[in-house]
């Protein structure tokens, strides 16, 4: 009998544990050798956009929770920055680097995940387990701030919804102190661990070129070389103030992506403790009537408190016409909202530009000709969430 | 980005694209520019290439629907540029049924954002190399994003317990969908009639 060339089609997912969610791929086989990979996405499709044009700025919000849930207040950072730009509404101190903490804390949440799965899909499993009792410390944080371990629903247009427990400030600065112990103790495990790095190293490797034709962002752009932060090119709230470094990779593989984030979150850690060394008191929101609503002292006491009460949680507030981009280093990369406004108090158009759908992409080209095996360590490094992705 | 920097930028792509570029704008400090659905390939190439702007990076695709007008759909192309740290949009209006040149060619990211616009407003895209549905379910029927699709949709998907499988069916609501209309009649307040104001008076500038 001769042997005959056959491809072989394989499909991956939707329902997966490497998978990240719900991602169907269909593999082309040539033995073990990947020649072609096709995602299929929109499993979880739940027509974000289509919904933000039919509420109000303050009920779109928690849409952007439910984006990337495992950062989800980066996400709600781009929005709030996009309806603040078109009302032209300045944001006291105090709230900047209340939003900039909670940022970092959602960086470091999002790449203890990444890491750790990572790790997971390449056969580690000490990491995930260790990085996740760290990730409970900080949705408590989340918790306290805002009520809610994930879809916090805590910035707004103008500020933050509360002011932080002194106590929570207190405990998210410990936090950050025997936090970097726990980050070398999860690069004992995996830096230099021959397993790991006969997994990742020269993996889905990127050039500086290919990443910017691809649209990449975030670490996966870093990784491959090109020192590209929008935390320090394109400065929002008070970043400027801060002193930080960006990490960038020098081969564009998977291993170099995965240093890249422990780096981030060292410098997460440090950002954080600046914010809070440097936090002035003072409001936490405009005080702006018109944009956010009064406290519910002044309700019992002020007419004109319980006016603009009433009108903001009715008809919330009009944004004028105009159109913006603002864009977020969120942990993933470049996390964008483009917003049309028509002048009314819903959004005309909200589109949203997610990192992970430009990442996973890319799937195809960065997972040809490599090993079936390698698809998790490509797909792990991508730090794909489908809640963004799908959107 | 410093707001000469865009100035230099909106003029510089006036007088290279000369008679491609039909209007430019800079609003809240990003430069818009207008161009016509058939030479949307060549300024995309020319900003890429140019050395002087080198957008070398596509950030996104964005599609808007304006049922009331003639030219009905708007593709806005949001470019970034690494070497300049500056941004530009690029929109384009045209008629219902109009194929657009897909830019696939120029930026390969551009490919799933075409389907993604394909898939929501039905926006076609000519020589585009692989135009299929990406977010929407198999066989779905129908536009989402455009503005005349109801927020409900026309189908939904349940488990029959009958046949075994998940059967597709019309959407059946218990009660109409209730589309509260909050907004007042009136005009705005004056706090935001002040705003709308001064920022015409600022594009003015």
């Amino acid at each position: 009998m001769t042997k005959k060339n056959k491809t072989l089609s394989l499909n991956f997912g939707p329902q997966h544990p490497a998978a990240h969610g719900v991602l169907r791929l269909i593999l082309e086989l040539d033995g073990e050798v990947v020649e072609k990979a096709d995602p299929h996405i929109g499993l979880l499709h739940r027509g974000t956009e289509k919904l933000i044009e039919h509420k109000t700025y303050t009920q779109a919000l928690p849409y952007f929770d439910r984006l990337d849930y495992v950062a989800p207040m980066n996400q709600e950072h781009a929005f709030t920055l996009a309806i603040e730009k078109l009302l032209c509404v300045e944001v006291p101190i105090r709230a900047k680097y209340i939003r900039v903490i909670f940022c970092e804390i959602g960086r470091i949440l999002s790449h203890i995940l990444n890491v750790t799965t990572q790790a997971l899909d390449v056969g580690a499993l000490t990491p995930s387990l260790w990085g996740f009792e760290e990730r409970e410390t900080l949705m408590t944080f989340y918790e306290r701030a805002s009520g809610s371990r994930l879809h916090a629903n805590y910035f707004r247009t103008g500020g933050v919804h509360q002011d932080l427990p002194t106590k929570l400030i207190e405990d998210i600065e410990t936090f950050c102190k025997s936090f970097p112990k726990i980050i070398n103790d999860l690069e004992g495990l995996l830096t230099d661990n021959r397993i790991f790095k006969q997994r990742n190293v020269e993996i889905g490797i990127v050039t500086k070129q290919e990443a910017l034709d691809h649209s990449f962002s975030g670490v996966m752009l870093r990784g491959s070389g090109v020192p590209w932060d929008l935390r320090k090119s394109q400065p929002y709230e008070c970043y400027r103030d801060l002193d930080f470094k960006i990490p960038v990779g020098k081969n564009g593989d998977c291993y170099d992506r995965y240093l890249c984030r422990i780096e981030e979150m060292r410098e997460s850690v440090k950002i954080i403790l600046q914010c809070i060394k440097q936090m002035p008191k003072g409001p936490i929101k405009s005080i702006d009537g018109k944009i956010s609503p009064p406290s519910k002292s002044e309700l019992k006491e002020s007419m004109e408190a319980l006016i603009h009460h009433f009108k903001l949680f009715t008809e919330g507030y009009r944004v004028p016409a105009g159109n913006v981009y603002t864009a977020v280093e969120a942990p993933k990369g470049e996390f964008g909202v483009y917003l049309i406004s028509d002048g009314s108090n819903k959004p005309y158009r909200c589109k949203i530009r997610a990192p992970g759908f430009s990442h996973l992409q890319a799937m195809d080209y960065l997972i040809k000709g490599h090993m079936l095996a390698d698809v998790p360590a490509v797909l792990g490094s991508l730090d794909i969430v489908f809640g963004e992705v799908d959107r | 980005m410093i707001l000469k920097d865009i100035q230099k930028l909106e003029k510089l792509v006036n007088s290279e694209l000369a008679n491609k570029v039909q209007k430019s704008s800079i609003d809240f400090e990003e430069l818009t520019i207008e161009t016509n659905s058939d030479d949307l390939v060549d300024v995309i190439t020319f900003l890429k290439s140019n050395d002087n702007c080198s957008f070398r990076q596509l950030i996104d695709i964005a599609g808007v629907d304006y049922p009331a007008d003639d030219k009905r759909f708007k593709l806005v192309y949001l470019l970034l540029s690494h070497e300049f740290n500056s941004r530009i949009k690029i929109s384009v209006k045209f008629e219902i049924g109009k194929k657009i040149n897909s830019i696939v060619n120029i930026f390969p990211s551009a490919n799933w954002m075409e389907r993604e616009v394909f898939d929501m407003f039905g926006i076609e895209f000519q020589n585009h190399p692989d135009l299929r549905r990406i977010l929407t379910d198999y066989n779905f029927d129908g536009y989402p994003l455009r503005k005349d699709f109801p927020l409900t949709g026309f189908k939904e998907v349940k488990y029959s317990e009958k046949d075994k499988k998940v059967i597709y069916e019309p959407v059946k609501l218990e009660q109409e969908y209730r589309d509260f209309d909050f907004q007042s009649p009136w005009e705005g307040t004056k706090y935001i009639k002040e705003l709308d104001k001064k920022n015409k008076d600022d594009q003015k500038k």
